[in-house]
């Protein structure tokens, strides 16, 4: 049985029919990664995951239980963690206090402690400015915040939403190495990217998204390959 | 040089700069009118001063309600005076119920705790009811409906207590044990002022401490900055205001209770006027910000308790005491004029944003 899997999902904001009928697998322990245009539909498909978006008609399971009944934070309950799109840190909390934010729903002192480092270890620059407000971390800072914040709930599978927006190559390229890094100690990560030849190097598999339709799908060295995604979102 | 200055300012901000400074100048015109008099002593002062901090407080209990919960909705709860009126009121029944039996003023610490804790009972239960039938099917909607909506709720617990309970003004017995003053350092300070003072400083300190150190307190300042984000920590945002209105809804009774031990008479009408020189004190403290609704309050009690006085009996003014009411509201509308962000606050839009 998939870890994650979508089937048949529909999802609307009011009329605006955003995903139609989008259906996807992630296995236990692989990157996949979700690439399209913009307004394709990607981060309308976390949301729904997520239990932001409530899907019309389709189905959400995590392990074979469906999640479409739960809500948002009943979701993250189930290890269904996300990063969301723009950071989304709290910039009135210090970035100790959004690190605990992410391990809300624990109770094990001594664990998230543990985590607290673990992440500080992935993060040195974390750790010096943990006193600091979010707000007043640079954008690579805050993906750092958004990212060890997710891991401090101990997610099952986490989903990223556009990890490497609007952040300088160096910062893109520290991101990416801690997700195959993340991924080789056993994470299940659902990696949504605009930057196609980034996400397609690290993934394991690959989905298209285009107008809510789900238009390729292959394995991730293959896709990166086909003259259509090439054309489409490699610069040729 | 004048046309210059012209293209800066328009005229409107002209014209309101002109009054800004003709209040400033009666002001101190008649501060300085009523010191040089010396009608009143350096005690009287005091005792303004002292009795301002006891309302102050007052007003800065009501206010944290104001201010939590714009934080997290960014709505104005305008039956909150209604949440303050009735907690107070329902406890006047237990009030003079004990009385009767002579247990009030044989135990008079554990009755005030009783009437606290049935004040807090109504009040927090109607603030969560209110929240509940009347703001959250309105959430997402303009900002407009769920003000008229806090309006008619306001009307309709008002007339619904003056239904139950009778529209005459009713009077809580008398405490016994806070008849009086004590002397403190040296000076006079009438006990139910000094109760009052020292109970609210403790109910804010705690407040904030709540806030700012507990886990539901951080739960509450992520959910009052991006409710998706919460949500996305595993927050149960609906809870957090549920609780955010709770804790107003606590604070305005005790603050309810207050009132009663210094103004004892208490009637279906008594949340409006608190309620809106509560939501000027969180206005002036800067709307959304907890310890700018706690020194708003405690400004506007000084401000209000020493203004008749010091400045209205300066200028010549016949009775300044009935206008005491009259400066308040002056205050909120020069500071909705001249600094709507309030004297702490961060600018409103901006954090609407
Ligand atoms: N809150 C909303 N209300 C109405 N329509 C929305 C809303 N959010 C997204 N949409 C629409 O749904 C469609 C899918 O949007 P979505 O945000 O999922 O795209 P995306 O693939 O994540 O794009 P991007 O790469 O720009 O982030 C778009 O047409 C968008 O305009
Ligand atoms: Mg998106």
């Amino acid at each position: 049985m998939a870890l994650l899997e979508l089937e048949n999902v529909h999802s609307y904001y009011g009329n605006i029919h955003a995903l139609k009928g989008i259906s996807l697998t992630v296995e236990q322990g692989e990157i996949v990664t979700l690439i399209g245009a913009n307004g394709a539909g990607k981060s309308t498909t976390l949301k729904t995951i997520s239990g932001i978006i409530d899907p019309r008609k389709g189905s959400v399971r995590l392990e074979g239980e469906d999640l479409v009944a739960y809500r948002a934070h009943e979701v993250v309950s189930k290890g269904v963690i996300q990063v969301p799109e723009g950071r989304r840190i709290f910039t009135r909390l210090t970035v100790r206090e959004n690190l605990e934010m992410g391990a809300f729903l624990r109770n094990d002192t001594q664990e998230i402690k543990k985590d607290l480092e673990w992440v500080f270890s992935l993060f040195p620059r974390l750790e010096e400015r943990q006193n600091q407000v979010g707000g007043t971390l640079s954008g690579g800072e805050q993906q750092m915040l958004a990212t060890g914040r997710a891991l401090m709930a101990r997610p099952r599978i986490l989903l990223m939403d556009e990890p490497s927006m609007g952040l300088a190559p160096v910062l893109v390229d520290l991101i990416f190495d801690t997700i195959k890094d993340l991924n080789e100690q056993g994470m299940t990560i659902l990696l949504v990217e605009q930057n196609a030849l980034l996400a397609l190097d690290v993934a394991d598999r690959g989905y298209v998204l285009e107008t809510g339709m789900i238009t390729l799908a292959g394995d991730a060295k293959e896709l990166a390959a086909n003259p259509q995604v090439k054309e489409a979102y490699l610069g040729g | 040089m004048l046309r210059n200055l012209l293209k800066k300012y328009d005229t409107t901000d002209l014209v309101m700069y002109l009054i800004g400074a003709v209040l400033a100048a009666l002001v101190i015109y008649g501060s300085y009118q009523t010191l040089s008099s010396g009608k009143y002593s350096g005690e009287v002062w005091l005792d303004f001063i002292i009795f301002g901090l006891a309302q102050g407080s007052i007003y800065a209990l009501i206010a944290l309600g104001y201010t939590l919960v714009y934080g997290i909705l960014f709505m104005i709860n305008f039956a909150h005076g209604e949440v303050f009126m009735s907690g107070t009121f329902t406890a006047y029944f237990l009030a003079i119920y004990l009385d009767s039996t002579g247990f009030w003023n044989q135990h008079p610490i554990i009755s005030i705790l009783l009437a606290l804790v049935v004040a807090v009972a109504v009040s927090t239960t109607i603030a969560v009811v209110l929240e509940r039938i009347a703001y959250r099917p309105l959430r997402g909607a303009p900002r407009l409906v769920p003000l008229i909506t806090a309006i008619g709720a306001s009307f309709f617990l008002q007339y619904t207590f003056r239904g139950l309970y009778g529209s005459g003004v009713k009077t809580y017995p008398d405490v016994d044990a806070l008849k009086g003053s004590w002397n403190i350092f040296g000076i006079e300070i009438l006990k139910t002022q000094a109760v009052v003072i020292v109970a609210s400083v403790i109910l804010m300190v705690a407040l904030r401490f709540y806030v700012q150190k507990t886990k539901a307190g951080r739960a509450m300042r992520a959910v009052a900055e991006d409710k998706e984000a919460a949500a996305l920590m595993g927050i149960d945002v609906d809870r957090v205001i549920v609780n955010t209105f709770a804790l107003g809804g606590a604070s305005a009774a005790a603050a309810g209770i207050m009132y009663a031990l210094i103004f004892k008479q208490v009637n279906a009408f008594m949340g409006f006027i608190p309620g809106i020189k509560a939501f000027t004190a969180a206005v002036l403290g800067g709307i959304g910000n907890l310890p700018g609704a706690m020194l708003g309050g405690l400004f506007l009690g000084v401000v209000e308790s020493l203004g008749p006085s010091l400045v209205l009996d300066g200028l010549g003014i016949p009775a300044p005491y009935q206008l005491k009411d009259a400066i308040a509201f002056l205050m909120l509308v020069l500071v909705l004029i001249f600094r709507p962000s309030g004297i702490m606050g961060e600018n409103l839009s901006e954090k609407k944003a």
